[in-house]
């Protein structure tokens, strides 16, 4: 019989796939990082025309929506774990978490707004 | 007649004030990757979205970006930002060398927290002196 009490509507329930995303999402990161460093040494620094040139690389702008896709679901692990931490009221919890995954969401749309206009 | 269990007195006093008790360095570092992480969502995430949005939408987006970036409020906002983003990512290679049991003994741990701790504030002093 299934322990309805068990279910807590705020818990994380998948324990080790989160782990793994938490450190997949990590390493796309440091590898955006290190391509954006190359780029700053490449061009030298950047004004206006170089850093519009950089964002317009189809390459780089896809590596950057990985990197900025990784940022959020990263985000959403870490929040959501300080949450489970620190907020013991189910309801507070479900009110803030919901609140980060909203803004989250808004977020991944506005990303997608900046890289492709 | 039973004998009364025997109560379970502490022989120690349950002492949990965080800001008296001496943190080692590796729980210093883990505090910090929490907070700078909760930092970088809450300010840091929207913050380079507008700044992206801004200097990428047009010519003056960028000049205004680049105006609003040279305020002195703003430079020190960007730093800490900035420090909060090379510490928790330090911090999270560190964390990743660990899952592959790289400088899991004791002393390296310290030494690896250490060298977080210092490699991200001499970053951002570089970056700092850069700025201004």
């Amino acid at each position: 019989m299934v322990d309805l009490t068990a279910k807590h509507v705020v818990g994380a329930h998948y324990g080790l796939r989160d782990w793994l995303v938490q450190r997949i999402t990590a390493v796309v990161m440091v590898v955006w990082v290190v391509t954006f460093l190359g780029a700053l040494l490449y061009y030298g620094g950047f004004d206006q025309a170089s850093w519009r040139a950089l964002w317009a690389t189809p390459g780089f702008r896809l590596l950057s929506f990985a990197f900025l896709v990784s940022v959020l679901w990263h985000a959403w692990i870490g929040v959501r774990n300080i949450a489970m931490d620190y907020i013991k009221p189910t309801w507070i919890r479900l009110t803030f978490q919901s609140a980060v995954a909203t803004a989250l969401v808004l977020y991944l749309g506005w990303t997608i707004q900046v890289l492709w206009r | 007649m039973a004998t009364p269990r025997p109560v379970a007195r502490p022989s120690r006093p349950v002492y949990l004030n965080l800001f008296a008790i001496r943190q080692p360095l590796p729980a210093i570092v883990s505090i910090l990757h929490r907070a700078s992480g909760l930092l970088l969502f809450l300010v840091g995430i929207p913050l380079a979205l507008w700044g992206l949005d801004l200097s990428l939408r047009s010519p003056e987006g960028y000049a205004q970006f680049a105006t609003a970036m040279s305020h002195p409020f703003a430079k020190l906002a960007a730093l800490a930002l900035l420090w909060a983003a090379i510490h928790h990512t330090l911090a999270g290679i560190r964390h990743l060398l660990l899952d592959v049991h790289i400088g899991i003994d004791l002393a390296s741990a310290r030494r690896s927290s250490a060298l977080v701790v210092v490699l991200a504030l001499v970053a951002t002093l570089a970056i700092a002196i850069r700025l201004w």
